[in-house]
C-alpha cells in the first residue's frame, strides 16, 4: 500500500504541552525497548507485544481525558498504562511477576489493571473490552457521573461480533464511550484488505448511526486534537469512534518473523515515525533545542533505570497465596 | 403467605431487588415491553420503566459484557440471556471476563453481576432449546454457579446472589414453574446443599429439574434425597453425612453423562467416602444424545423416576 508523507508543518500547541507529549512519548519507547532487552534476557516472559510505532496514539489521547474518565485496552497496552498513570516502576514490576506488579503478578504484560487510575486492563481477547466498555459508560449515565469511558482497540477487532454489537448497544442507549481503533493495518499477520470486504473503518461505525473521526495517528498533535474533540463529543452528545493510522514498527510479538510485510515497507512507515517527526517539527519552530531533546530522553531512561531496580527488588508472592482473589474474600 | 408458583417467586424475587436498591436493572431480550419470554418479568417495565427494565437487541455477547462493564461501574445488573442455549453466544463475556477479572488485576476489581437463564429439557425444544449446561459452567474457578429447585429458593437466591461481591449464574427451571410451594421471606442460606425428603436406604443427590423426580423415586425406595442447590462451589458435607447413614448413593444429573456434574459428585464421594460406601456409586444423566424433538424420544434421552429406581435397585443387587 501507499505511505503517506511523514507529519510536518506547524504544531499548533501550547509548546509546554507539546514538550510533554514528545515526554510521554520517549517515555513509552524507552519502557519498552527496554522490555525487548529484558524479554531476550529471560526477564519477561509470556507474550509481549510492543506498541513501538504507535506512541503518538496513547500520548495524544491519554492527556485529552479528566482523571475521573474510564479507560479500557487491550494487551498491547504498557503505554495506556504508563500515561494513565500507572507508574512505571509497577508496569515493570508486574511484567517481571513480582508481587509489586500492577496486577500483583496475576497478570503480566497483556493483562496490567490499576484500580485507582479507572484503568480496567489490559483485555487479551481481541474486541473483549469493547462490550464491557459499553456498559461502564451505560453506568455512568444511569448514575448521572461526567466520566467518559474510552476504549482503545486495534482494527483486528472490527471484525469480531463484539465490536458489532457494541457499536450498536452504545448508540441505541447513547452512552459515553469513545472507541479509539488503532488502526495499525495488521491483525497480527493479515492486513487489512485481506480480512476485511469493507475496509473504511468509520462506514462500520457510521452504519451504526455513530459519529466518527479519522485522523493521522503518527502525529501527536493531531491525535491529541482530535482526541480532545471526541472526548467532548462523548461527554455531552453520545458515542462516538476514532479511527487512528499508525503503525507497528516492531513484530507482533516476540514470536513473529513477520513473513506478511515487507521489510521496505516497514522503514517507509518508519520514515513517519511519531517521536522523530515530532521533534524535527518542534525544533523547526524553535519550541525544542537539541538540549532539552536529551534532557527528556535522558529523563526517561532513568525512569526506566529506576524501574527496572524496583522490578529487581520485587519479590515472589508465596505459592500458598495462589488461591487468592478468585472470588472476592469475604 | 399463600402459596405461590416458581414463576411468582421469580418475578417477586426481582420486584423486591429493583424496589430495594437503585443501582440494581434488569436487561435482557424481551424482558421488557414482552414481559420476558416466561412471563417472568411480566409487569416490571410499566413500575420501573424502560431505563430500569431494559429491552436489548439479540446481542448476548455485548448485553453479557456491557453488564459486566455496568457492574465495575457501581451498578448491580441483571443480565437475563433469555435461556442457557443462548448463553453460549455470550460464553467469552463469562468466562474470559466475568470470571477472571478479579483474580488476573491482582483483586482489585470485583463484578457483582447476576446472569439468569432458564435451562433444561422437557418440553418438547428439540436439541438446540433444551440443553443443561450447568456442569460445564461449574468448571469455571470465579463464578458462582446456583440452581433453585424449590419456590422458596426461586424467591430467595436472587436477592443473595446480588449481594455477592462476585459472578453469580443463575439457572431457573421452566420444568418447574407451575410448582407452588410458601415463601418465608427469610434470606435464603447460600452456601449449601440441603435435604429435601429423609430416607435411610440410599442418598439421591440431584440439583434442578430433577428434584420432584428424584423425590418421585425415593418415595419407592426409602430413598434420602439432597439438592445441591449452589453447583459452584459445591457443599458435599451433607450428602457424605448422609451416605454414612445410607451406605448408598446415586447422583441424578440432567446434564450428559461425559464430565459432568455427576461425575465431579461421585469423583467428591470417591475421594471423601470411600470407605462409606457398601456399592459403588451410581448416576442418572442424559443418555449422549441431543436432545429429540418426539416425546417420548426425549422421555427417553433424560433422567426419569423409573431410571432412578433402577439405578437404585443395580446398587442392591
Amino acid at each position: 500500500m501507499k505511505v503517506p508523507p511523514p507529519p510536518s508543518g506547524k504544531v499548533g500547541l501550547p509548546a509546554e504541552l507539546s514538550l510533554q507529549l514528545l515526554a510521554d512519548m520517549l517515555r513509552i519507547r524507552r519502557m519498552e525497548e527496554k522490555c525487548a532487552e529484558l524479554y531476550g534476557a529471560g526477564k519477561i516472559r509470556g507474550f509481549l507485544h510492543l506498541y513501538i510505532g504507535e506512541e503518538a496514539v496513547a500520548a495524544g489521547a491519554m492527556r485529552a481525558l479528566a482523571p475521573g474518565d474510564n479507560v479500557v485496552a487491550t494487551y498491547r497496552e504498557h503505554g495506556h498504562a504508563l500515561l494513565r498513570g500507572v507508574s512505571m516502576d509497577r508496569i515493570m514490576a508486574e511484567m517481571y511477576g513480582k508481587q509489586e506488579g500492577c496486577s500483583r503478578g496475576r497478570g503480566g504484560s497483556m493483562h496490567l489493571f490499576d484500580a485507582a487510575t479507572r484503568f480496567y486492563g489490559g483485555n487479551a481477547i481481541v474486541g473483549g473490552g469493547l462490550p464491557l466498555a459499553a456498559g461502564l459508560a451505560l453506568a455512568a449515565k444511569l448514575k448521572q457521573e461526567p466520566r467518559v469511558t474510552a476504549c482503545f482497540f486495534g482494527e483486528g477487532a472490527v471484525a469480531e461480533g463484539a465490536f458489532h454489537e457494541s457499536m450498536n448497544l452504545a448508540q441505541l442507549w447513547q452512552v459515553p464511550v469513545a472507541y479509539l481503533c488503532e488502526n495499525n493495518l495488521y491483525a497480527m499477520g493479515t492486513a487489512l484488505e485481506r480480512s476485511e470486504s469493507q475496509t473504511d473503518l468509520c462506514a462500520k461505525a457510521a452504519s451504526y448511526g455513530m459519529a466518527t473521526l479519522k485522523v493521522d495517528g503518527m502525529d501527536v498533535a493531531a491525535v491529541h486534537e482530535t482526541a480532545l474533540r471526541a472526548r467532548e463529543y462523548a461527554a455531552k452528545k453520545g458515542p462516538i469512534f476514532v479511527e487512528f493510522q499508525t503503525y507497528r514498527f516492531r513484530a507482533h510479538s516476540m514470536f513473529d518473523p513477520e513473513l506478511y510485510r515487507e521489510k521496505s515497507e516497514v522503514e517507509a512507515w518508519k520514515e513517519r515515525g511519531p517521536i522523530h517527526t515530532f521533534t524535527a517539527r518542534l525544533k523547526a519552530q524553535k519550541q525544542l533545542t537539541e538540549e532539552r531533546f536529551l534532557e527528556l530522553d535522558r529523563a526517561a531512561q532513568a525512569e526506566v533505570e529506576k524501574a527496572v531496580a524496583f522490578a529487581e527488588a520485587g519479590t515472589w508472592e508465596p505459592a500458598q497465596n495462589l488461591t487468592q482473589d478468585v472470588m472476592t474474600p469475604a | 403467605m399463600s402459596a405461590i408458583s416458581y414463576r411468582e417467586a421469580l418475578r417477586l424475587a426481582l420486584d423486591e431487588a429493583l424496589e430495594k436498591d437503585e443501582r440494581v436493572f434488569l436487561m435482557g431480550e424481551d424482558v421488557g415491553k414482552y414481559g420476558g419470554t416466561y412471563a417472568v418479568s411480566k409487569g416490571l417495565l410499566e413500575k420501573y420503566g424502560p431505563e430500569r427494565v431494559r429491552d436489548t437487541p439479540l446481542s448476548e455477547l455485548g448485553f453479557t459484557g456491557a453488564g459486566i462493564g455496568a457492574a465495575l461501574g457501581g451498578m448491580r445488573p441483571i443480565v437475563e440471556v433469555m435461556t442457557v442455549n443462548f448463553s453460549l453466544l455470550a460464553l467469552d463475556q463469562i468466562v474470559n471476563t466475568a470470571a477472571l477479572l478479579r483474580h488476573m488485576s491482582g483483586g482489585q476489581f470485583s463484578v457483582p453481576l447476576v446472569v439468569r437463564m432458564a435451562t433444561g429439557a422437557g418440553r418438547q425444544l428439540a436439541a438446540q432449546h433444551s440443553h443443561s449446561l450447568e456442569g460445564w459452567y461449574a468448571h469455571i474457578p470465579g463464578i458462582k454457579i446456583v440452581a433453585p429447585a424449590t419456590v422458596e429458593d426461586a424467591r430467595g437466591m436472587l436477592a443473595a446472589a446480588l449481594a455477592d461481591p462476585d459472578p453469580v449464574l443463575l439457572f431457573e427451571y421452566p420444568a418447574l414453574f407451575e410448582t407452588k410451594g410458601e415463601v418465608s421471606g427469610e434470606k435464603v442460606d447460600f452456601a449449601s446443599s440441603k435435604v429435601r425428603r429423609q430416607g435411610s436406604k440410599v442418598t439421591i443427590v440431584t440439583y434442578g429439574g430433577c428434584l420432584p423426580k428424584a423425590i418421585k423415586a425415593a418415595e419407592e425406595v426409602d430413598g434420602e434425597v439432597i439438592d445441591l442447590r449452589v453447583l459452584r462451589p459445591l457443599d458435599l458435607a451433607p450428602v457424605i453425612a448422609s451416605v454414612r447413614k445410607t451406605r448408598r448413593a446415586v447422583v441424578v444429573d440432567e446434564g450428559w453423562r461425559s464430565g459432568g456434574l455427576a461425575a465431579e459428585v461421585m469423583a467428591r464421594l470417591m475421594e471423601q467416602a470411600f470407605y462409606e460406601l457398601d456399592a459403588p456409586v451410581a448416576r442418572v444423566c442424559s443418555e449422549e444424545v441431543p436432545v429429540p424433538y418426539a416425546k417420548h424420544l426425549e422421555e427417553a434421552a433424560l433422567p426419569q423416576p423409573e431410571k432412578i429406581v433402577a439405578a437404585v435397585k443395580g446398587l442392591f443387587a
